[in-house]
């Protein structure tokens, strides 16, 4: 138990946090935003990582296999969200329905290999462990990974202040009032669907730069940090009254507060292998508290008049 | 402005629960009726609302709005004709979002949504004035959560807003049920300023007779998913709360009496 251990493995945790503080945004964008528990996640959070490998090992600039990562996310997206709303399916096993699909489709772009690797000495990679102390900043992964945090949350506060943006909002808050409102509801939760699973799989496309190489099973429980990462941003920075960037902006840093929590309970010693059974229970903590507090903890409404 | 044309609507066909909701529902409202409708419990009358907003399509029948043959078109398309509130205060609004949010909403009711700005600050102003006419103080709360508001300061909102493009036809659904007596009053009060403001064409479900009486040029009574009775003009102003009883009881054979609250 060497503490210098330790901080050597936080400017890791940090860059790592920041990666899946995206993805985490992603699933901030369904699960908070539009109401919805969308499990597609899993699956784009490889698909994007097998994308952008693929692409650059046959030749392709970073940037572009990082758009074709995103482009492909928003399609699983589109997959979920027609499963859901022409075809009437409950949100939650249409994400498992295209994340299950996405298995073999992850497999197919990866050339039916479980791993596909990147050299980081032949290929320009955007980010990477290796990248993580003495290089300049400007190549740092913890910098860069923050300017993709930076420019994303931006973008969505944008976004989300638009007509079309607002009316997304609208239909993830009260569905009936939305379609009242003139506001086409089914559309509006495919249009959410894309622009999560987009997000995540750029987040995916960054993640498997970031550790040299794609894997089928990278996405295995991604819903669960990204649910942990909405929730530790919550809690820990929820009392602090700030505008909708700033509510992103802290599922980014939840998810860093994750990551290196992740790193200090590993180097106390605990199995790693257990890191996946821990993480679920600490989310499903955190998910009872809201019906816990309700149900035996809440004082009676007072009815209101004007 | 509106035409009902024999419209039926059975839910749960086939199964136990199977319910004809709409039986031949036949209604014409001409521009600038403000028509008040009363009902037992499960006459039929919200199914009817439901049907004209397009909530759910009809098994049969037609509906026209001002013209244009509605029968097939879904809910958000019709939304541009129509302004509702709902009898439960959480549904009209969104939560989460702010007053001005809401109107803004509002505001945009039958136009594409863009990637313009959601919100303008001269819409910012003018939301101020018009908030105004509700008389709840809530020009000065415009970027307060709408979830932090009373029921009845929600239903006024909400009614704003139902109102803020002007709808061909308004649809009131027990909208002051679940308020209080006094607010009760006070949003059946701002409704009645807002529909002769723009002569609004409206359609109000109430439970309470004397309202049904005291407002609107025309009133209807519903049962078993029919209109039974349909007054209007002078006749109206003169009818009693003991007539519609007298007449309720013709029809049905059965009492108001077991009815909620449908006599005070
Ligand atoms: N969505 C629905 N599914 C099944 N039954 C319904 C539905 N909406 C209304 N009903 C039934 O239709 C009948 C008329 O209901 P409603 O129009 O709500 O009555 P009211 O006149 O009290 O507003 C009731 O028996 C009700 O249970
Ligand atoms: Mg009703």
């Amino acid at each position: 138990m060497n503490i210098i251990s330790l901080f050597n493995a936080l400017p890791g945790a940090c860059a790592q946090g920041l990666i899946w503080g995206i993805m985490a945004i992603g699933v901030y964008i369904t699960y908070k935003i539009l109401d919805l528990a969308d499990l597609t996640v899993d699956g784009t959070m490889c698909t994007g990582g097998a994308v952008c490998i693929m692409m650059m090992l046959n030749g392709f600039p970073v940037e572009i296999s990082l758009i074709a990562a995103f482009v492909v996310g928003m399609l699983a997206g589109l997959v979920t969200g027609v499963f859901h709303t022409t075809m009437g399916i409950p949100a939650i096993l249409a994400g498992i329905l295209t994340q299950l699909g996405l298995y073999s489709v992850n497999l197919r772009i990866m050339g039916s290999k479980s791993n596909q690797a990147i050299n980081v000495d032949k290929y320009d990679l955007l980010v990477s462990l290796r990248y993580i102390k003495d290089v300049p900043f400007y190549q740092n992964a913890i910098f860069i990974a923050a300017i993709f945090v930076i420019v994303i949350v931006a973008v969505l506060y944008w976004f989300f202040g638009t007509e079309l943006g607002s009316s997304i909002r609208a239909t993830g808050c009260n569905q009936n009032m939305s379609r009242a409102q003139g506001i086409n509801t089914d559309f509006c939760k495919i249009l959410g669907l894309m622009l999560s699973n987009g997000i995540v799989a750029l987040a995916s496309g960054l993640y498997a730069q970031y550790q040299g190489f794609a894997d089928v099973n990278m996405g295995r429980g991604a819903i669960v940090i990204g649910l942990a990462a909405v929730i530790i941003g919550e809690v820990v920075f929820g009392k602090i009254k700030g505008n909708f960037a700033f509510k992103l902006l802290s599922v980014a840093l939840g998810a860093i507060i994750y990551y290196i929590v992740l790193q200090i309970v590993l180097w106390l010693g605990l199995n790693s292998n257990d890191l996946k059974l821990i993480s679920a229970l600490v989310v499903a903590v955190f998910l009872a508290i809201p019906f816990v507090k309700r149900k035996y903890f809440s004082k009676p409404v007072k009815k209101g008049g004007v | 402005m509106l035409q009902v044309k024999d419209i039926y609507k059975t839910f749960n066909p086939g199964t136990v629960n199977e319910k004809t909701a709409l039986n031949g529902l036949a209604l014409e409202l001409q521009e600038g009726d403000f028509v008040t409708v009363i009902g037992g419990n499960g006459a039929g009358k919200s199914t009817m609302l439901n049907a004209i907003a397009g909530v759910w399509t009809v098994d049969e029948g037609k509906i026209f709005i001002d013209g244009i043959d509605v029968t097939k078109l879904p809910e958000h398309k019709r939304a541009k004709y129509l302004g509702r509130v709902f009898q439960d205060p959480m549904t009209g609004t969104a939560a989460n979002m702010q007053i001005e949010e809401n109107l803004a909403l509002a505001a945009r009711r039958g136009a594409k949504r863009t990637l313009r700005i959601g919100i303008t600050q001269k819409e910012r102003e003018s939301y101020k004035e018009k908030l105004k006419i509700l008389d709840l103080g809530l020009e000065e709360r415009l970027t307060a959560k709408v979830g932090l508001l009373s029921g009845g300061q929600r239903q006024a909102l909400t009614l704003l807003m139902a109102t803020l493009q002007k709808p061909k036809l308004l649809l009131l659904d027990e909208h002051t049920a679940a308020l209080d007596p006094k607010t009760a009053a006070k949003v059946l009060d701002a409704t009645d300023r807002i529909v002769a403001k723009d002569n609004l064409t409206t359609i109000m479900i109430t439970h309470n007779m004397k309202d049904a009486i005291a407002h609107g040029n025309r009133l209807i009574m519903m049962h078993e998913g029919r209109v039974i009775y349909d007054v209007r003009g002078e006749e109206k102003k003169n009818l009693k709360v003991a007539d519609l009883l007298a007449k309720f009881e013709q029809v049905s054979g059965t009492e108001f009496a077991n009815d909620r609250m449908m006599l005070t």
